[in-house]
């Protein structure tokens, strides 16, 4: 069994006569290569969406209209708060970059400074994160498919044909107590007052939503509003079939129609979005880790007795990664 | 053989220290790529936020006018924040050719199966 492993090498023939021929630490070498592995499943991730986009024969949601909310605002924002988004992870990046400059002069202090804002920029990430998934997960108020065929005359003046199993969106009120209602018509009964659709949430604290208006081509081309005759006429037709945000595949329940994305015609978008953006927040998780474990090892004065801060550059290059990764899902997830 | 990975004192990495003036300079540097990021990413939002998707050369033009834009950004965070730039050229290219290689196959036949379905619907219909 002991080969060439065990036959002692003359250092003359050593490659680059012991050094290493990229002259960098082995440490920093890896890292690239895990870097360049890593990019490569990211990578795939996102030509796996492209392929499931191009192959798709259904319109596919366009990201400015899936993505224009904002915590605790009403009306609509586009791209407002994935802008915010990729601005902190900027940011984040930049603190990080100053930290490893800090590193090779030795200002201790300046490390920690700039680490933990590094790590606080990752937590502020994570959570927009959060509530960018929650609100995904909820939708925007939910839609219903036709039953039969439907002409309408839009705001514009024009007159437009609404196909069987076209989809129709409600409000965000309305759309929560219809989901509601869907569950249980009992405690949350539909009544109609003079042409008018209200839903009532009974219980100790009563309320109300009006049916206001209501959307078709929401998440695509040509999207329009539409009130009045128009509405009813829409709300008139309606079939059983519901569908409420974006339920993460496995976790979603299966009930009252209640069976699949809002966003789109196919589950295909939510996954994909669920997936990258998932896989992509685990890894900035991972770096808050990782950052803070290495903050700790400075604030214990561990590179001080290493007399180089090379651990800050390493940690740096995956927290860089992180945010060139968020550069690509930003573009052909939410721009393209 | 003296394994470079057990150095505490790693000799790559002391070369790499550098002086108060010269942090001056590589400070000016990174505050010079944030500003160049920032401006990128607030034309790329400006830009999704006026220009709706449609059939349209416009439209084509736009989608890879985001592509470029996302590699410019792409390259000022490799090359500056990561230092790939300033590593030695071998390191640079065993990152970046192996990478390109393998990812311009994977567009082009993932692109070309994925729009595979017009053709099977021009040959059936």
């Amino acid at each position: 069994m002991s080969g060439e492993a065990k036959t002692a090498i003359s250092k003359e023939v050593l490659w680059g006569g012991g050094r290493s021929p990229f002259s960098v630490s082995y440490g920093k070498m890896m890292m690239w290569y895990f870097l360049v592995s890593d990019a490569l499943t990211f990578g795939g991730l996102l030509i796996a969406y492209a392929f499931w986009r191009a192959s798709s024969v259904d319109p596919w949601p366009i990201g400015e209209q899936a993505f224009r909310a904002l915590p605790g605002l009403e009306g609509e924002y586009p791209l407002a708060y994935v802008a915010l988004m990729t601005f902190i992870l900027i940011v984040s990046s930049v603190t990080m970059v100053l930290a490893v400059e800090a590193g090779h002069r030795n200002d201790r202090s300046s490390v920690l400074k700039w680490m933990g804002l590094t790590v606080i920029g990752g937590i502020f990430f994570l959570s927009s994160q959060a509530w960018e998934w929650s609100h995904f997960i909820h939708g925007g108020g939910g839609c219903f498919n036709l039953a039969k065929e439907v002409t309408i005359t839009t705001p514009d003046g024009d007159a437009m044909t609404l196909a069987a199993g076209e989809r129709v969106y409600m409000d965000h009120h309305f759309g929560h107590l219809m989901e509601m209602h869907l569950l249980d018509p009992i405690t949350v009964p539909l009544s109609e007052e003079g042409g008018h659709v209200v839903l009532t949430e009974l219980g100790d604290h009563p309320h109300e939503a009006h049916l206001h208006s209501l959307r078709v081509n929401k998440y695509i081309e040509n999207e329009t509003e539409v009130e009045g005759d128009a509405m009813m006429a829409l709300w008139n037709a309606r079939s059983e079939n519901f569908a409420f945000g974006a339920p993460i595949p496995g976790l979603g329940a299966d009930w009252g129609g209640i069976n699949h994305s809002e966003y789109a015609t196919q589950q295909g978008y939510s996954n994909f979005f669920f997936f990258i953006t998932g896989f992509h927040g685990f890894h900035v998780f991972s770096g808050v880790v990782i950052n803070l474990v290495v903050f700790l090892m400075v604030l214990n004065r561990v590179m001080e007795r290493r007399k180089h801060y090379e651990m800050v550059e390493k940690v740096g290059l995956y927290w860089h990664f992180v945010d060139l990764v968020w550069v690509f899902v930003f573009t052909f997830f939410y721009l393209i | 053989m003296e394994r470079d990975d057990l150095i505490v004192n790693d000799s790559y990495a002391l070369n790499a220290h550098h002086s108060e003036e010269e942090g001056v300079a590589i400070r000016k540097k990174i505050y010079l790529v944030t500003v160049i990021l920032s401006v990128i990413t607030a034309i790329e939002v400006g830009m999704g936020v006026m220009f709706k998707r449609s059939e349209t050369f416009t439209w084509t033009a736009i989608k890879w006018t985001f592509i470029v834009l996302t590699l410019f950004k792409a390259g000022y965070i490799v090359m500056s924040f990561m230092h790939l730039g300033d590593e030695r050229k071998n390191l640079r290219n065993a990152v970046i050719i192996p990478y390109f290689v393998f990812i311009l196959y994977l567009i082009f036949i993932a692109i070309t199966e994925g729009l595979a379905h017009y053709g099977m619907d021009l040959m059936f219909h």
